[in-house]
């Protein structure tokens, strides 16, 4: 078990590494001259510089070096936390993220579990319901709520909670009042496409011959479908869980956009838009390594779920 | 409850039930009346599709969502349940026919419980033996420790050693006729009055399967409980019960005593079932159908032979220490003849068939097919070889990729290996199901539209498809009904004679494989028990391991029975 978790850690540096690497080569090597795109940047037009004056700024990024020692001195940078200086607000990548960190996870975090339990209510009622109407009502919203545009649905609740009702700040970063549009703007989207998944393995696990045993015994309905139809339809599901936090963390951008939240999706935005090359490199990697750490989490919890699962050892073939 | 005088259990009237497809409604029960008297050991025969698993399921109202019972009743008279707050008074009369779910419950398991067909997909695979089994007995309204103590009641009552170590344990820690004790004991937490048992033997061993049928037919003796078994093999039901109601495309075409029915069946479809029972044809004796002179059982020159064959698997979580799968087995295949390699589950037949096929590495002793040495040769320099040896699989319901056309299934070796053309691989594979007896229609086919007899003869021509030499036949008929079983095991014997081919036959039914062999090879645990031809090894068997697999081999005692061997049916 523990050289199972230890691989694992390994693999995810691996990831967290490819990532990185990746990113990099994507932002430095791609048509377009890098040299000139973060000093443009910074505000400085190469053109109308004389080559003495473009040397010096390059110099004063660190721009002059050869692309592999660029490279492997960011990356040092990196494994000491030293996530270099952003070329266009000219502070430390480091600073710059840990004000802006915070309101992000607070968010993700929040419609991470609004999902969560939307969306397993959702399939959990869908699949219980008997009643036609009903459950062909249920069983369609999962596919209704992933097709609408997320920024739309924010522009919906604003017109209506903050506008109409006045409930709610259409803007803001800070206090709950804020959170709650931004963060139910995420959960739609999250929520159906885990109730789309869970729904069919619902439908899976209630067909099984061990769910007919427990009818067979005698138990209502809604005990066979507690005790043995919910954690058998969640083994399946949970292997989304990973890609569905990638989905919380990258609709966290647009969610920021629309609210004008100060948040991490927002400075990603930015700086794309500025071509703020260490600030998305940094964002890039934190955003591997939190999509990586939850896989992990997942990994680790299947066994808790499973008993059939035992990390770490292969089953004899008899 | 032993009372067996206070009239019927369960009556079935004109009952009819249909299955909604595509907006119509497909008959599968038209107008069946039976009934089960309290203490009453009832079988209920037929073939899939015949409607039996129908009408048990509308006994304990579990029909699928799109079935519909059309007309008829099914009336449950529970008696006096000992109880208050059951659905229970004396002499009071249940209809389940149209009733509601909450009447139904009150039935389920306390009147009418279950034993569903494959114990490997019976159990919840997540939760621990012990709340399963406690599920039914909180139901009849015992609770706090009561529950624990009677949990381990009715574990060892369904034939369980050391309850406490199974009920903490999980379903997939426990072997098949383990999982089927449990059944069982869930079956039994309710105290019904009726236990319907759904093939509750077909995915065991023989052995496994004759132990649990022995346990249920004393549980059901001891506590005068009503047992309705159903089952497509008339030799189980004719051992095992006191009426044979036999069943044919959802009507009753016969019933009564077994003897009568086994003596002087009414009904075509009767004897064909009677026939086609490898246990009741020859009076309980297994007949080889083909006898090989003891000189010429060893061979010269064998399609394959394994030469003191050894597998050794390390154990999972442990530096020390290994899993003998197959220990030292030399075997031949003669040319033109059928060797079965027979044991039971965990006995190394499969292992053994992985080494032949090459999918798996011995760890020590040696492969030849055709007098070349394979057993060091890689995957690349065995491809050339596989022509000349192919694989028919046990269910031919997974063998089959679904999206494939029947046609792109047989045609794949061929592309595979790139023989031929579009068109001529299209010919040939209409040539291949001539061999198997389908009509060239079947081409563009999809494997669902088939049934499970059609699907394995597809199987067997998609093997035939390169030309073998030798056919790999891993337990091809035991997922099949009994009269599908026969014909299949006359096609190969057709194919055999015909082409010329030699089989390696892998079966734990040694009715099944007296059908086709001539040679045979038994397996206990890793190593050969026991080999030779046929005739000799089940004429007289050496070992107390196959006498044991010819004694489980159902339908011996009514077949005994029947031919007036004064062998009584209480044994």
């Amino acid at each position: 078990m523990t050289r199972y978790i230890l691989g694992r850690f390994a693999q995810a540096l691996g990831v967290l590494w490819a990532a990185y690497t990746v990113t990099f080569v994507v932002l430095y090597l791609l048509p377009s001259d890098p040299v000139a795109l973060q000093l443009g940047a910074a505000g400085i037009e190469t053109d109308k510089l004389s080559p003495a004056e473009l040397h010096t700024a390059m110099a004063r990024y660190g721009l002059d070096r050869p692309i592999l020692e660029q490279y492997f001195s960011d990356l040092w940078g990196f494994l000491r936390g030293d996530l270099g200086e952003s070329i266009a607000k000219q502070e430390p990548v480091t600073a710059l993220l840990g004000e802006r960190l915070g309101p992000t996870l607070t968010l993700t975090v929040t419609a991470g579990v609004l999902a969560l339990l939307g969306g397993t209510a959702l399939a959990y009622l869908a699949s219980y319901v008997r009643w036609r109407p009903a459950r062909l009502f249920l069983t369609r919203l999962p596919s209704f709520g992933a097709s609408f545009p997320q920024f739309f649905i924010g522009l919906l609740l604003i017109q209506f909670l903050s506008f109409n009702l006045g409930l709610l700040p259409a803007t803001g970063t800070y206090g709950w009042k804020s959170l709650v549009m931004p963060a139910i703007t995420i959960a739609i989207l999250a929520a159906s496409q885990l109730a789309q998944v869970l729904m069919r393995s619902f439908d899976d696990t209630l067909s099984q011959p061990y769910v007919a045993t427990a009818r067979a015994k005698g138990l209502s309905r809604a005990a066979v479908q507690w005790h043995h139809g919910f954690r058998n339809a969640l083994l399946p599901a949970m292997t989304i869980l990973g890609i569905l936090v990638g989905l919380t963390v990258t609709s966290a951008i647009v969610a920021e956009t629309v609210f004008s939240r100060n948040g991490i999706g927002k400075l990603a935005q930015e700086s794309v838009l500025a071509q703020d090359v260490p600030v998305v490199l940094a964002i890039v990697t934190i955003a591997a390594a939190i999509f990586v750490f939850v896989n992990l989490v997942v990994d680790l919890l299947y066994p808790l779920l499973d008993p059939r699962i035992v990390h770490g050892q292969r089953k004899a073939v008899a | 409850m032993t009372d067996t005088a206070s009239g019927p259990l369960v009556t079935v009237a004109d009952l009819q039930v249909g299955y909604v497809r595509r907006r119509r409604t497909v008959p599968a029960v038209r107008g069946v009346t039976l009934s089960v008297a309290r203490g009453e050991t009832v079988a209920l025969v037929g073939e899939s599709g015949s409607g039996k698993s129908t009408i048990a399921n509308t006994l304990i109202g579990l029909l699928p969502d799109n079935a519909r019972v059309t007309g008829g009743s099914v009336t449950v008279h529970p008696g006096d349940l000992g109880d208050p707050g059951g659905v229970g008074r004396p002499d009071r009369a249940v209809e389940v026919v149209g009733a509601r779910e909450r009447t139904l419950r009150g039935l389920r398991g306390r009147v009418i419980s279950l034993v569903p067909q494959d114990p490997m997909v019976g159990l919840n695979p997540t939760r621990r033996i012990g709340p399963q089994v406690a599920e039914g007995i909180r139901l009849r309204g015992v609770s706090g420790d009561r529950v624990g103590a009677e949990v381990l009641e009715f574990l060892a009552q369904a034939g369980i050693d050391d309850p406490e170590l199974r009920a903490r344990q999980y379903p997939h820690e426990l072997s098949g006729g383990l999982r089927q004790r449990v059944l069982i004991a869930i079956a039994l937490a309710g105290r019904p009055q009726l236990i319907i048992a759904d093939e509750p033997t077909s995915a065991l061993d023989v052995t496994v399967q004759r132990r649990i049928l022995d346990h249920l037919e004393g549980l059901v003796r001891e506590t005068g409980i009503s047992l309705l078994i159903i089952t497509h093999d008339l030799a189980v039901a004719s051992d095992r019960s006191d009426r044979v109601i036999v069943l044919q495309n959802g009507e009753v075409v016969e019933q009564g005593n077994p003897r009568h029915i086994l003596v002087s069946p009414r009904q075509d479809y009767t004897r064909r079932l009677i026939a086609a029972a490898p246990g009741l044809a020859h009076g309980g004796r297994i007949v080889p159908r083909f006898v090989v002179p003891a000189e010429r059982v060893s061979t010269p020159d064998p399609v394959i032979r394994l030469e003191n064959i050894t597998k050794r698997y390390p154990l999972p979580g442990r530096q020390a220490g290994s899993f003998l799968a197959v220990d030292d087995v030399s075997l031949d295949v003669a040319r033109g003849r059928t060797h079965a390699l027979v044991g039971e589950s965990g006995s190394g037949k499969t292992t053994t068939l992985r080494l032949a096929l090459g999918l798996e590495k011995a760890t020590s002793g040696r492969v030849l097919l055709d007098g070349v040495d394979i057993t060091d040769l890689g995957w690349r320099e065995t491809r050339p070889l596989r022509r000349k040896i192919q694989l028919v699989h046990q269910n031919p319901f997974a063998s089959l990729d679904p999206r494939f056309t029947i046609g792109r299934s047989i045609t794949e070796p061929l592309v595979a290996f790139g023989i031929g053309d579009r068109r001529t691989r299209r010919a040939r594979a209409v040539a291949l199901l001539d061999q198997v007896a389908l009509p060239a229609s079947y081409l563009d086919r999809l494997p669902a539209e088939l049934s499970g007899g059609q699907r394995q003869r597809v199987a067997i021509a998609r093997a035939l498809a390169l030309e073998p030499e030798l056919v790999l036949l891993d337990e091809p008929v035991s997922a099949l009904d009994v009269s599908v079983q026969e014909q299949i095991l006359a096609l190969l014997r057709d194919l055999q004679e015909r082409l010329g081919l030699s089989y390696l036959f892998i079966s734990h039914d040694l009715s099944v494989v007296a059908q086709i062999s001539h040679t045979v090879t038994v397996l206990n645990r890793g190593r050969a028990v026991e080999s030779g031809s046929v005739a000799e090894v089940f004429g007289s068997p050496e070992s107390d391991y196959t006498r044991e697999l010819i004694e489980a081999i159902p339908g011996q005692r009514s077949a005994a029975l029947s031919a007036g061997a004064g062998v009584p049916l209480d044994v």
